[in-house]
């Protein structure tokens, strides 16, 4: 694919970024860059800190230690709003809308156009228009959330995330819930906001879907870093550095089933 | 997308969706939400038919016209209260101090302007803000201290109730001028005939106008309206009922300006809550604060702005009442103050955990209340019996709440 040549400066520069949470550290000394027209994947087991280096970045929790810049000047993400003005739109794991308002509200939320009379109209027009692009089965946008489904839900907040055109849009393991269309759609969406000249930061367990739209894989291994790759690496290679050794459980388990099959052949 | 123009409306492109149209298919859609445990107005309703068709049975004097206008001039100050109290309720907080908060006022009115002479509109405009004062405060100690709001508003309670006592000093009581345009105001300023039947009027006019501004622009957006029948037959309904409310008080005393006081203020907040982004950011914050943090809202500046109103619709409340009793005494504000006007709301359908309820609660919720004290004291009941009354009323309508919230969450509505 003709991808845009990253630029040399990062929207995005994180240098030395710690966090603690009481006694755990969470997050240790995080290095990490990104550019403009590119797709950063973060990878790494459960509990690794994917989460939480986006929440940093998201303006939800404050880093304990470690600077980071964005467009060349440093900041201090002390807020959520602060994030969202800067341009780093964020679909979070654990989505973060709210039950009791309806699909319309929780789209606009925070951002409504007509913040004096609300033009329930253009932002129920835009809110189908987001929706179909990216294939959503949703029957009504004026049900209140708690109405939809899993994966409806995540729908909904990736279409949130692409409501403020932002520079850096950063998916929490987006696919997690999503039929095979729609992730097929937000891998397509991906590729889209690339093209735009966007950052895409995007977190998941599924190396297919990572290999197909990273231009990057940063691997996450207890809260440091371990190691940056292309979606060329071969599998092993990427399985050893997110368990941290040769000798893993995906290795022996597929070792096993060579033992399994050597038999039967 | 590949196809251009889609025939059918955007919004009506999904087959599962059972499309309700008319007048039949709003009446299915009310009955499904009923169902699934979205009551909205609907109890608070039949509970004031009830209490009418048995207190009218024990004493027809209940809906004599020149009582129901009495009932109207009482409810207008607890109302201003219960409408405060649905702002902090939207956002799952509670303010226990409201009834000292209008204690405060009333004493403040008195002393302020009877007995120092300053003129009456210094001496409200003070107390409303001492109102705003107060509902920083609690505001702040939960931004900063985390304070839950039932206690910081209980300790609240407390000071508030002192400093009413202080400043009132030993007499304890302040008389009011008869001939004062405050007092006028909460006794017997009426309005004229012709102005409370334009009033009925207005609100399906109103309807209507913006019904159809709205059709207009939803078939420009091709999105689909629920169709010119019902708009109509909902204003009409309203605009028939006003007017019958509007032509039985005529044929006593009339409509208070007091009582058109409070609803202004109920429409008012209505519009802020429905219309405005901080109306949505308030559900919202109620809903999940969580959510509503990351989604950029400023979750401290609303609870500010909650806690305020509140407050100072308490004061304003007090205000009220001081007019409405002519006196600004020890006792105003106490008793059963606090929590009829926790009790209107919470009736009205604005729910005691948070994230949703309508301005609309506290007037319905605050005719219930004020039809039930008004009729029991109509049979001589003590108000040792009307308290115990007064709070089972309330006790029932949070069991309605708690159970409405349960069946709400078994049938996905939040
Ligand atoms: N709010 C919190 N308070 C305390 N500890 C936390 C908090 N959030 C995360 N942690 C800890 O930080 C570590 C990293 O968690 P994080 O959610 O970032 O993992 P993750 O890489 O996203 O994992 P997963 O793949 O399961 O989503 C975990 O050990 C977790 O227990
Ligand atoms: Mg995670």
């Amino acid at each position: 694919m003709a991808s845009i040549e990253p630029s040399a400066e990062p929207i995005l520069k994180l240098r030395g970024v710690s966090k603690q949470f009481g006694a755990v550290s969470a997050l240790t000394d995080i290095e990490l860059d990104i550019h403009a027209g590119e797709v950063v994947a973060l990878v790494g087991d459960n509990g690794a800190g994917k989460s939480t280096l986006v929440k940093v970045l998201a303006g939800v929790h404050q880093p304990t230690a470690g600077t980071i810049e964005f467009m060349g000047k440093p900041v201090d993400l002390d807020s959520p709003g602060k994030a969202l003005e800067m341009g780093i739109a964020t679909v979070f794991q654990d989505l973060a809308l709210c039950e009791n308002l309806d699909v319309v509200a929780n789209l606009f939320l925070g951002h409504e156009l007509n913040p004096l009379a609300l033009d329930e109209v253009q932002m129920e027009v835009r809110a189908w228009t987001l929706l179909r692009e990216l294939a959503a089965r949703i029957p009504s946008v004026r049900e209140p959330i708690a109405s939809l489904s899993g994966g409806q839900r995540q729908t909904v907040a990736i279409a949130r995330s692409l409501l403020l055109d932002p520079k850096i849009i950063m998916l929490d393991e987006p696919t997690a819930a999503l039929g095979v269309a729609q992730t097929a759609e937000v891998l397509n969406l991906i590729e889209r906001v690339r093209e735009r000249g966007h950052g895409v930061v995007l977190i998941s367990h599924n190396m297919e879907d990572v290999r197909a739209v990273a231009d990057r894989i940063v691997v996450l291994r207890l809260g440091r870093n371990n190691g940056v790759f292309t979606a060329e690496t071969s599998n092993a290679e990427l399985v050893a550095a997110i368990t941290g050794a040769t000798e893993n459980a995906v290795s022996r388990r597929r070792a096993r089933k060579e033992e399994q099959m050597e038999p039967q052949a | 997308m590949s196809e251009q123009n889609p025939p059918t409306a955007l919004d009506r492109s999904d087959s599962r969706v059972r499309h309700d149209e008319g007048i039949a298919g709003a009446l299915r859609a009310f009955i499904d939400r009923i169902r699934s445990g979205d009551l909205g107005m609907l109890p608070v309703a039949v509970g004031l038919i009830l209490i009418s068709v048995v207190f009218a049975s024990l004493n027809p004097v209940f809906l004599a016209p020149n009582n129901l206008v009495n009932l109207l001039f009482d409810a207008a100050a607890v109302g201003c209260i219960s409408l405060g109290i649905v702002c902090v309720l939207i956002l799952g907080e509670i303010d226990l101090s409201v009834g000292s908060m209008s204690g405060l006022a009333s004493a403040l009115i008195g002393v302020l302007w009877a007995n120092m002479g300053l003129p009456v509109l210094v001496a409200i405009v003070a107390a409303i803000a001492a109102g705003a004062l107060m509902g920083m405060v609690y505001a702040m100690l939960l931004n900063r201290f985390g304070m839950p709001s039932f206690v910081s508003t209980l300790s609240g309670l407390l000071a508030l109730l002192g400093m009413q006592l202080y400043i009132l000093g030993p007499t304890g009581s302040i008389n009011l001028s008869y001939n004062s345009a405050l007092v006028k105001f909460g006794q017997i300023l009426i309005m004229p005939h012709w102005l409370s039947y334009l009033l009925a009027l207005l609100p399906g006019a109103v309807m209507i106008v913006l019904g159809l501004g709205t059709m207009r622009r939803r078939a420009e957006a091709n999105l689909s309206s629920p169709g010119l029948s019902v708009l109509i037959a909902k204003a009409a309904l309203l605009t028939v009922a006003l007017l019958i409310a509007v032509f039985y008080l005529n044929r006593g005393r009339g409509v208070p300006y007091m009582f058109g006081l409070f609803v202004a203020l109920v429409v008012g907040m209505n519009y802020l809550l429905t219309r405005t982004k901080w109306g949505r950011s308030m559900f919202a914050v109620g809903g999940n604060r969580e959510a509503a943090r990351r989604a950029g809202i400023n979750v401290g500046r609303i609870r500010m702005t909650a806690f305020m109103f509140c407050s100072s619709l308490a004061a304003l409340g007090g205000v009220l009442a001081s007019a409405r009793l002519a006196t600004s005494s020890q006792q105003a504000g106490t008793g059963d103050v606090n929590l009829n006007a926790i009790a209107a709301a919470v009736i009205g359908g604005t729910s005691l955990f948070g994230g949703r309820g309508s301005a609309w609660s506290a007037l319905l919720g605050i005719l219930v209340i004020q039809a039930i004290s008004n009729g029991l004291t109509l049979l001589n009941l003590s108000s040792s019996l009307r308290y115990m009354i007064t709070g089972a009323v309330l006790a029932i309508a949070v069991i309605v709440d708690s159970l409405a919230r349960q069946s709400r969450a078994s049938h996905g509505r939040g």
